[in-house]
């Protein structure tokens, strides 16, 4: 196939995988959540199920009027949400699907750095929204943002480093090349902590301490309105895309599976990034919002120790059997 | 650089133009991170050199370092800039007190810095050129191993180094809190002294 072609169609399906997926994601929520609590969820939109419910959130979005505060620092305010949202369509690019170079969007040689480096950078959109809005309640938010970030950026890296040092590789199509199926009990606990240290970073519940609405209304988005607001909520369930896509390339083997790894890796793929999707929802629905020491004493006094502990094993299994 | 050996200084490649012109971003940014009134805006625009810098060990096939570079500069120390920005003084607008009286001062230390350090360069790798047949020199197989076979020694002396300055910060954090209040509060004691200040601040709050 031509060169140019080649790299226009890849773009385009990461694309348009980066602007369904999520919306799949909200729907799911929509729908699971209520449902586990007894209730319908939304019905309407769309006529069966409600399955356009979140068509109509988006339409409503644009609508709304966009609204700058007076005392907010006008640039860095509109920016925000773009910063926010650029780096988890970048992460998407680099996730492997299935085998081969033909189901990943570019190989990138230190793959690893590469998603962990671009998914920190997101943070720092809400760090802007929160400064910028001129606000207490976002700067509050910022605030906890930035101090959740810090404290589970490590776990996260280390788990990732763990199955980097198993696989001898640190790029992900590389990893996954190297997976045998007792990578998954060998790396378990690797695993628990890479995805609730995830989970952590995208402000999820129960680590959603830094939109606490109880609290401090929205956090650092309290004063968004319309699109921008919407944007910023893409960002959240993109995050959830780009968490589970990538617990499930680095932990759970992305393509491999039982059978079919040959023509239909890519299902398997979708299925466990799809099972782990449904776990976040569900988490949600199920633990209460830690507090703010809560959330950093869980950090540095359980998850750091567990992922230098599975550091610790993954270098002892490796060297006895080599 | 790239393909130096075919092409002259004035028939630049496309990467070396690239290279230049994300160069002087690079510095343009820096030069704003430092005079700029806002201290915020400050911040932000080192985001920008440093990604910025990025890119140019990207240029320079040095991938690996690129993307730590990402890593720990944008992700973590200017995510720890901010933090304390926002913890002391973040306004929104001009801060005129944010100048200091040594900017001459600076400025001499500054184009000294930049004259030693290119002069340093250019002296020693004038005839030095990118062998870009085989493995890139940058990548993550390649630094890993010269990292690892030929500097295993400063490399380690590097992370005794670091773990001292962790411990320090410990015991300095320990000893700040032993001298404080002995109200006993949720916060937790974590491995890092600035978590421990953390949940101190949130627990005060």
């Amino acid at each position: 196939m031509n060169d140019a072609l080649d790299v226009t169609l890849r773009l385009l399906v990461v694309f348009v995988v980066f602007l369904t997926f999520p919306l799949l994601i909200g729907q799911t929520e929509h729908k699971v959540m209520a449902h586990m609590q007894g209730r319908l969820g939304p019905m309407y939109a769309g006529g069966f199920h409600g399955w356009a419910q979140l068509v109509a959130d988006g339409v409503k979005f644009a609508q709304k009027e966009d609204v700058v505060p007076t005392g907010a620092d006008r640039r860095i305010f509109q920016l925000a949400p773009a910063v926010a949202l650029l780096p988890y369509l970048l992460v998407l690019l680099a996730i492997p699907i299935g085998p081969g170079e033909g189901a990943v969007g570019e190989v990138i040689d230190a793959g690893v750095f590469f998603v962990l480096a671009v998914m920190g950078v997101g943070v720092l959109g809400a760090l802007m929204a929160g400064w910028a809005s001129a606000n207490k309640f976002s700067l509050l938010g910022g605030l906890r943002t930035a101090a959740q970030l810090l404290a589970y950026e490590l776990p996260m890296l280390l788990a990732a480093a763990s199955v980097a040092m198993a696989a001898g590789t640190v790029s992900l199509p590389g990893i996954l090349d190297a997976f045998e199926w007792w990578w998954l009990p060998w790396q378990i606990v690797g695993a628990i902590v890479f995805f609730v240290a995830g989970l952590a970073e995208l402000q999820r519940p129960p680590f959603d301490m830094p939109v606490a609405d109880s609290e401090i209304i929205f956090g650092a988005y309290t004063e968004y309105t319309g699109l921008r607001f919407a944007l910023f909520l893409l960002a959240e369930y993109a995050g959830i895309v780009v968490l589970c896509g990538l617990t499930t390339v680095l932990f759970l083997g992305g393509w491999h599976g039982p059978w079919g790894a040959d023509g239909l890796g890519w299902v398997w793929t979708l299925l466990k990034t799809a099972l782990l999707a449904f776990v976040v929802i569900w988490l949600r629905v199920t633990y209460p919002r830690l507090r703010e020491d809560q959330l950093q004493k869980l950090s540095w006094t359980l998850l750091v120790p567990l992922a230098l502990a599975q550091i610790a094993l993954t270098g002892i299994v490796k060297v006895v059997i080599e | 650089m790239l393909a130096a050996d075919t092409h002259g200084f004035l028939s630049p490649t496309g990467v070396e133009i690239a290279f230049f012109l994300v160069g002087l971003v690079t510095f343009g940014a820096a030069l704003v991170t430092v005079t700029t009134r806002q201290l915020v805006h400050a911040a932000l625009w080192l985001v920008v050199t440093l990604g910025g810098l990025a890119v140019e060990y990207l240029l320079l096939t040095a991938e690996f370092i690129a993307w730590v570079q990402v890593l720990i500069y944008v992700g973590s120390v200017v995510v720890l800039l901010l933090f304390g920005l926002m913890l002391t003084r973040a306004p929104i607008g001009r801060s005129p007190d944010a100048d200091s009286g040594n900017r001459w001062a600076a400025l001499t230390v500054a184009v000294i810095a930049a004259a030693a350090l290119i002069w340093v360069v250019v002296d020693a790798f004038r005839t030095t050129w990118i062998d870009l047949d085989g493995a890139p020199a940058g990548s993550t197989e390649v630094t890993g191993k010269a990292l690892f076979q030929n500097w295993v020694l400063p490399f380690e002396a590097l992370s005794v180094l670091l773990l001292a300055a962790l411990v320090g910060a410990i015991v300095l954090s320990r000893k700040a809190k032993a001298d404080a209040t002995p109200a006993a509060d949720g916060g937790a004691a974590g491995p890092d002294g600035g978590g421990a200040a953390k949940a101190d601040k949130e627990g005060a709050r």
